[in-house]
């Protein structure tokens, strides 16, 4: 009895008809994400360097980022760092990857600093804070973290590193305190754990990304 | 060809996804804080909904009335991991504007709904053309929405608008309030609600007046032959 005069009602039709649908679903799927895969990857890898690059100029290092990324533990948070290296292999900057607790969830950030421990840039990755109040942290929608260039733990004393309704030096928004104080404290932060823990063990281990 | 005429009356307004169904509203609510993020996600229910009608249309004679919900989710979730993939492969800046939407698609009732209630039961060019009108109807829905929230929240007409349909579309990126200061609630979650609520009201306006109209037509055409 061929497929086709089958009694469709039975299970056994009904079955096999599902299985083989199942199957040229997964199939289908199986090709499409192989033939993609490459494409998606490289996306990806350009969306990760277009990050860097934005607090950490290319022309600051000749080694490939990526490969130097390396998550450390600080204070009970855990910090990714990237480090630059020159033609030299000396270290001439670094790009860290943290994240805030903001006002409405985590708050993804990247800071860049150069081998002085001076601030290069900070920019917001991802964050789910308020539209028009607390997005003005993304540097597309404002200047404001503009602020944090050139500043570091010995151009500000630690009081300052605040925002202005706290005493510090950094402006909040009209209307959202919160998210500004978080992306404050957090490259406070960062700042501490590169100078306390991170790149005296980063020195040490330089040789590792060589 | 009044089919057709039919299909597409029923797409774009009669029977309209949003409109006439109230089905679709989760992502319909979600995205229309702009009109390019509204384009973009009707766009992405068009593609889906045509290509699920068409192939749940070619598969009406085999599959049987038991099989046919789960064949007809397992159909829809494969199109829009399909269209997920190649998506964030081909047109990555738009995916990273309607990546956490787009598998949303999958729960929109509606492309479940005109596969079980038309494709499944017609021969494979209305299918087509169902899924093509209800997808359209879908899209202009949402563009229009996500219009009003974004002119009257945020001043703009189709911001980024380029990063959706390339550059040569820039000139759709109108600031038509300038310096506007906001007007939070319309982009927030509560505005969306606002807004569809006057949409449906004033749909609602229109067809009782249209339909009043219809009436007095035939009543006093029934004067004049008595």
């Amino acid at each position: 009895m061929s497929v086709l005069t089958m009694d469709k009602e039975t299970i056994a039709y009904q079955g096999g008809l599902l299985g083989v649908v199942a199957a040229a679903a997964a199939g289908i799927l199986l090709l499409v994400s192989s033939l993609s895969s490459d494409a998606i990857a490289l996306r990806t890898y350009e969306d990760k360097m277009a990050g860097l690059n934005q607090v950490l100029p290319p022309a600051l290092y000749q080694n490939d980022l990526l490969a130097t990324e390396r998550s450390w533990e600080f204070d009970g948070q855990a910090f990714r760092v990237f480090v630059g290296l020159n033609a030299e292999n000396l270290i001439t900057g670094y790009a860290i990857q943290s994240t805030a607790q903001g006002y409405a969830g985590d708050i993804n950030m990247l800071v860049g600093i150069d081998a002085e421990q001076n601030i290069l840039a900070v920019r917001v990755l991802s964050h789910s804070e308020t539209p028009g109040l607390g997005d003005k942290i993304e540097r597309s929608k404002s200047t404001w973290v503009d602020a944090f260039e050139s500043q570091s733990l010995s151009s500000l004393s630690q009081p300052q590193w605040a925002v202005k309704k706290d005493g510090g030096e950094f402006d909040q928004f009209t209307g959202a305190t919160i998210t500004p104080r978080a992306v404050v404290g957090q490259v406070h932060k960062t700042l501490q754990a590169m100078q306390q823990k991170l790149i005296p063990e980063i020195s040490k281990e330089v040789s590792l990304y060589e | 060809m009044s089919e057709y005429k039919s299909i597409f009356a029923d797409g774009l307004w009669r029977n309209n996804v949003v409109l006439g169904q109230s089905l679709a509203l989760c992502p319909l609510l979600a995205v229309t804080s702009n009109a390019t993020n509204g384009l973009g996600l009707g766009l992405a229910t068009l593609f889906v909904m045509v290509f699920a009608n068409l192939i749940a249309s070619l598969m009406k004679n085999t599959v049987t009335r038991a099989i046919r919900i789960p064949v007809n989710i397992l159909l829809i979730a494969t199109l829009v991991t399909v269209t997920d993939l190649l998506l964030n492969a081909y047109l990555h800046d738009l995916h990273k504007v309607l990546g956490l939407f787009i598998p949303l698609i999958v729960t929109n009732c509606a492309i479940l709904g005109r596969v079980e209630s038309f494709a499944s039961r017609n021969s494979l060019v209305p299918a087509m053309a169902d899924g093509l009108a209800m997808g359209l109807g879908f899209t202009v829905v949402l563009t229009g929405m996500g219009a009003i929230r974004e002119i009257l929240g945020s001043g703009t007409l189709f911001a980024n608008a380029s990063l959706l349909l390339g550059p040569h579309f820039e000139f759709l990126e109108v600031t038509v309030i300038p310096d506007y200061r906001g007007f939070l609630i319309l982009i927030l979650p509560p505005g969306g609600f606002m807004v569809l609520s006057f949409i449906l009201a004033a749909q609602k306006k229109i067809q009782a007046v249209a339909k009043r109209r219809a009436e007095k037509q035939t009543t006093t055409g029934g004067e004049q032959c008595a």
